[in-house]
């Protein structure tokens, strides 16, 4: 029936920003690796907002990068607007964000990894798996063909199963009318998967010919733009803006009248959608008080005039999705070209994984992104990187990689699914991370390149630039910490001038930059100059203004890491342990813990609980003590 | 293993003439040295005993004699380094100890957790691995019982209020950095913020301040029974006692044994004081001297100052008078069985308004009138002990200083000029710390009340 179509290390079934990220990583570290999309055309695609970055999500992609990803590289190349948010905020807070050329980013991505050594690109739909020995080996696809591997990683998103709903039309499909995943998903449950059904949506896209943007406020990019990527040398100089409506009581009326028709409340729609990501039918009945929401109108790409209509999710029918937009100023005459819709989807119980993605009951298996109950480009991305790293760690008998909660954005995310699953499409957000003034967009490289290096994902050349950058911090931060700055007529005149209280007494340069109303610039004027770069002057202000909290978060990692060297044996019986309360035992077992830290963090595993285990696994320990 | 110093209170609550704090750990030495007067503990020899005073090191004063072991580890129970301190067995006198060494840098011991560490460390043997699984268990589910039954209702509430106005100041800022565009919430100042934890910390600080008010529930209000010789002191301590003799605070969760010297009159837990010297030295004025009386009274809440009906009043009568004429007293006339020789009226223009109660204890006459009059010293005859809102656990005092240390670092970082999303830190903090007042940790409810108070989305 089938024939053999080849032998692989690692295998990425999907194309999708996880996938993308996982095959780059897998065949950098040196696994021959095969790619199987259903569409070579839609690589990296990004079917629902043009945008990538933002709050978490963008330090989401500095880690990527620094970790050797590609999703910095690609965005930096391509994007039509860059912006920094929350500059009026402390460091840990500010995020990129890059309003995105769709089009632009899937030929570049495929484009580049077209060029990447030992890995394959091939379109094909995967049915089944090749499972022998409880072990994964391979693929199967409607064709017939076969392939084998050592390691197999899902990437499959919101395809499994996929369901579009408009208003009371339903349909088998993937986003944006791609075929659905059927019989993959019917495969996944026969192994003895646990699958959940959640929905997610998106808004009508218009003809931005069709658009008055004269009533609406423009929302331009940053002058002197950042970037992604610590690799990034050339800015875009041509910019194009966004712009900001709003809908209005007439729009909340038609949604009111409608509210039936829509498949969310109709009760088309069974899968749990994301808090954080309601469609409007849902903010309009949730808040009803509020008199308006803001709508941003977002190009799709230079070269198209489609706009995507943000805050306009929706699965109300196509025609009240009309008569909705033509209510909101500025898009009256607004043409749509393509309406907005619901989609249901199959995703996999993340506690099923191993924080390092891979299937506790199927080793050699895989899965990574929106399949596992993510929402967002950034953290598919991410999961993504770190599945095609432990996967060529099978394949190759490397060492995996898993990343704790101080480390990484990245980190986080994957261990809240593994440990905690999810009950609505996941997305981070700066408060799910405890340590967030750790992990900064600026320190990203700081964290993470070091390790990138390690596993042959980072450059000679790049590693040898990020260590000068290191040590030109330490330098410099040891230097401000030496050089006296003394009272004169001219520097009060110069404080005073910046609202800061004159100074009286000489004092350390690096004192002074603790003050609140003091930066790096100020303090380059009264010190010998030096020619380092702005990232470089960055991190030490940073580290220098923030160093009183930094201390105090590295003080509660260092709490947090002692539980995290208690590691759980792997053989560890629960039911064996007298103590321990019957629901935490069922948590402990589904779970499967590497670490009694990681054990803590499961809802229902109580302090008693977690003491009691402590106790049990230090037993062998004591024996040898004895 | 956490290498921390823990300490806890290691004999029954209530039970016994002596008490025990007990430190283990790297720094129970140090801890202890700091607030102990007599030798240097560090330099004594392991497994020996020492005589000395407690001091409060903040305010110099002495506040207890102890006896403090010292032992060494591995020799010992936790095979870490372990304190003793012995004291009185007042429950005041062991929860200020208890104080004291947490003060001092010592953690509260969670339960069971001696004999956890003496386990972990090997000092306990294999075979006896489930038993002590047992008795953590068994000693967090009752600690854990007792803790909320100790939280009063009104209490809960408060820091539940407390809590979500901390909350929603947390999600505020939040919403603000992860939703930068949205435009319904102004953005947080530190304005704003300052004002929302200034209110808190009023709070806090309030119901730290009820915690002293609720400690004199709690432990009893201490009282000191003073008069000359002979005139019935004895008596009246036993008429009180066996009156009384199952004793309950009646403060929810503080259920003791019987305690000799803790009375519960009509709502109104009395501790008698020193009443180990009272009963030995029939006359502490005359004893002890009048400064050591003068001390002795200093830190009563009560008096109970006893005449004999049957003679009349004396030079120490009048003394003991002046003694107590700012505090709060009763004045007993006793054996009103006896012909009466005192001057009343004069006793009664020597009290004030204090009432004057008389009684013929032998006779068990009057008591009933007693009890009356000091129900209604204290509550005015109206107020039910168990309708204060007050925090009576250590723990949850414990717990309360911690978040108002964090409320004040984000209080001092907000005047530094610091950025809002780092000040916030503090204030959520403040938030968990009230959270495991009442037993309500979960991260995740952050999310869900960023997402249940403002609308997001795309």
């Amino acid at each position: 029936m089938t024939y053999d179509a080849g032998h692989f290390d690692v295998i990425v079934i999907g194309a999708g920003h996880a996938g993308v990220e996982a095959a780059n990583a897998a065949a950098k570290r040196g696994a021959k690796t095969l790619m199987l999309t259903l569409n070579l055309d839609m690589i990296a695609f990004m079917p629902c907002n043009p945008s990538i970055g933002g709050p978490a999500k963008g330090v989401v992609v500095r880690e990527v990068d620094a970790l050797g990803g590609l999703m910095g590289k690609v965005i930096d190349q391509t994007y039509i607007q860059m912006r920094m948010l929350n500059t009026g905020k402390g460091p840990a807070v500010r995020a990129l964000r890059a309003q995105a050329d769709k089009p632009l980013y899937i030929q570049a991505m495929k484009q580049y990894l077209e060029n990447v050594e030992n890995l394959t690109l091939r379109q094909g739909m995967v049915e089944r798996l090749i499972v022998e020995d409880g072990e994964c080996k391979g693929v199967i696809t409607e064709t017939k063909a076969a392939y084998y591997a050592k390691s197999i990683i899902i990437t499959t998103g919101t395809f499994m199963r996929g369901r579009v709903i408009i208003g009371d039309l339903s349909y088998e499909s993937g986003p944006n009318n791609q075929r659905a995943s059927v019989k993959l998903s019917e495969h996944l449950e026969e192994l003895g998967f646990d699958l959940v059904r959640f929905k997610t949506g998106t808004p009508p896209r218009v003809n931005s010919h069709t658009v008055d943007y004269s009533k609406t406020e423009i929302q331009p990019g940053d002058e002197n733009p950042s970037h992604f990527s610590y690799e990034t040398v050339d800015a875009i100089v041509d910019q194009i803006p966004c712009w900001l409506t709003y809908t209005n009581e007439q729009t909340h009326q038609i949604i009111d009248d409608n509210l039936g028709l829509s498949a969310m409340y109709s009760g088309m729609i069974k899968g749990t959608g994301p808090r954080y990501c309601p469609s409007i039918e849902d903010k309009v009945v949730r808040f009803h008080d509020k008199p308006r929401h803001q709508i941003f109108l977002e190009p799709e790409g230079r070269n198209t005039e489609e706009v995507y209509v943000q805050g306009l999710s929706t699965s109300l029918p196509e025609y009240v999705q009309r008569d909705m937009l033509r209510s909101i100023p500025g898009l009256e005459e607004a043409e749509i070209m393509r309406a907005g819709y619901a989609i249901e989807y199959d995703a996999v119980v993340p506690t099923q994984l191993w924080p390092t993605l891979e299937v506790k009951n199927i080793p050699g298996l895989f899965t990574a992104g929106q399949l596992n109950g993510t929402s967002g480009y950034e953290e598919a991305a991410g999961q993504g990187i770190m599945a095609g790293i432990n996967a060529a760690a099978r394949a190759l008998e490397k060492e995996s990689l898993i990343l704790d909660r101080s480390q990484a954005y990245i980190g986080v995310l994957i261990d809240d699914l593994v440990t905690k699953g999810t009950n609505e499409p996941y997305r981070l957000l700066t408060s799910r991370a405890e340590y967030r003034l750790l992990l900064r967009h600026d320190n990203a490289d700081m964290r993470l390149t070091a390790i990138g290096y390690q596993l042959g994902l980072i450059s000679e050349e790049r590693y040898d630039r990020f260590v000068e950058k290191q040590e030109q911090v330490d330098v410099e931060k040891k230097r401000l910490a030496k050089v006296t700055i003394k009272p004169s007529e001219a520097l009060t005149t110069a404080m005073q001038d910046i609202g800061a209280t004159p100074l009286k007494e000489p004092t350390k340069a690096l004192d002074l930059m603790k003050r609140p109303e003091i930066n790096y610039a100020f303090i380059e004027t009264l010190v010998e100059p030096t020619d380092l770069s702005e990232a470089v002057k960055e991190q030490v202000e940073i580290q220098i203004k923030y160093q009183g909290y930094i201390e105090k978060s590295n003080q509660q990692v260092d709490r947090m890491k002692k539980m995290e060297s208690k590691l759980i044996p792997s053989n560890i019986d629960y039911d064996a342990i007298g103590g321990i309360a019957t629901e935490a035992k069922e948590k402990l077992k589904k779970v499967r813990p590497l670490s009694v830290g990681q054990a803590s963090r499961i809802s229902g595993v109580n302090p008693a609980d977690v003491s009691i285990l402590l106790v049990y696994i230090e037993q062998g320990n004591i024996a040898k003590v004895d | 293993m956490d290498k921390d110093t823990i300490a806890a209170i290691s004999t029954p609550l209530g039970e016994g003439a002596i008490a025990i704090v007990r430190l283990s750990g790297e720094e129970a030495i140090g801890f202890a040295n700091g607030i102990f007067q007599g030798k240097d503990l560090a330099t004594v020899d392991s497994h020996t005993i020492h005589y000395g005073k407690i001091v409060d090191p903040s305010s110099e004063q002495v506040v207890e004699e102890v006896m403090v072991s010292v032992m060494r580890g591995p020799k010992t129970f936790t095979r870490e380094d372990v304190v003793e301190i012995n004291c009185h067995g007042g429950l005041a006198s062991v929860n200020r100890l208890l104080e004291l060494a947490l003060q001092m840098g010592a953690r509260l011991a969670e339960p069971g957790e001696f004999t956890k560490r003496a386990f972990l460390n090997g000092r306990i043997d294999l075979s006896q691995a489930e038993a002590v699984m047992d008795l953590i268990r068994a000693k967090t589910d009752k600690a854990m019982d007792v803790a909320i039954k100790q939280l009063d209702g009104k209490l809960s509430k408060l820091i539940q209020r407390l809590r979500q106005e901390l909350i929603e100041t947390v999600a505020h800022v939040e919403v603000n950095i992860d939703y930068p565009e949205y435009d319904d919430v102004e953005e947080m100042s530190h304005h704003m913020m300052l004002e929302k934890t200034e209110q808190v910390h009023v709070e806090i600080e309030r119901l730290l301040q009820m915690a002293k008010q609720g400690k004199i529930l709690r432990e009893g209000i201490s009282t000191a029974i003073i008069g000359r010789p002979n005139v019935g002191k004895s008596s009246l301590m036993n008429a009180l006692v066996h009156e009384n003799k199952a004793i309950v605070t009646d403060v929810p969760g503080t259920t003791r044994d019987v305690i000799e010297e803790y009375v519960n009159v009509r709502g109104v837990p009395l501790r008698l004081v020193d009443t180990a010297g009272i009963r030995d030295t029939e006359d502490i004025v005359e004893k002890i001297g009048v400064e050591r009386s003068r001390q002795v009274l200093k830190e009563a809440d009560l008096i109970l100052l006893v005449l004999n009906n049957n003679e009349e009043i004396t030079k120490e009568d009048e003394q003991l008078f002046t003694l107590v004429q700012d505090l709060e007293f009763i004045v007993l006339v006793n054996k009103t069985d006896l012909p009466q020789k005192l001057d009343l009226d004069k006793v009664k223009a020597l009290a004030g308004e204090h009432p004057v109660v008389s009684t013929a204890l032998i006779e068990e006459q009057g008591i009933d009138q007693l009890e009356q009059a000091i129900a209604n010293t204290f509550f005015a005859g109206e107020i039910e002990a168990n309708d204060l809102t007050y925090v009576s656990n250590v723990r949850h005092i414990q717990l309360l200083k911690q978040s108002l240390i964090a409320l004040e670092d984000a209080m001092q970082g907000m005047r530094d000029g610091m950025p809002i999303d780092l000040v916030q830190i503090d204030v959520t903090r403040t938030w968990q710390l009230l959270g495991e007042i009442v037993g309500d940790t979960v991260q995740d409810s952050l999310i869900d009340q960023l997402f249940s108070q403002f609308c997001l989305g795309k």
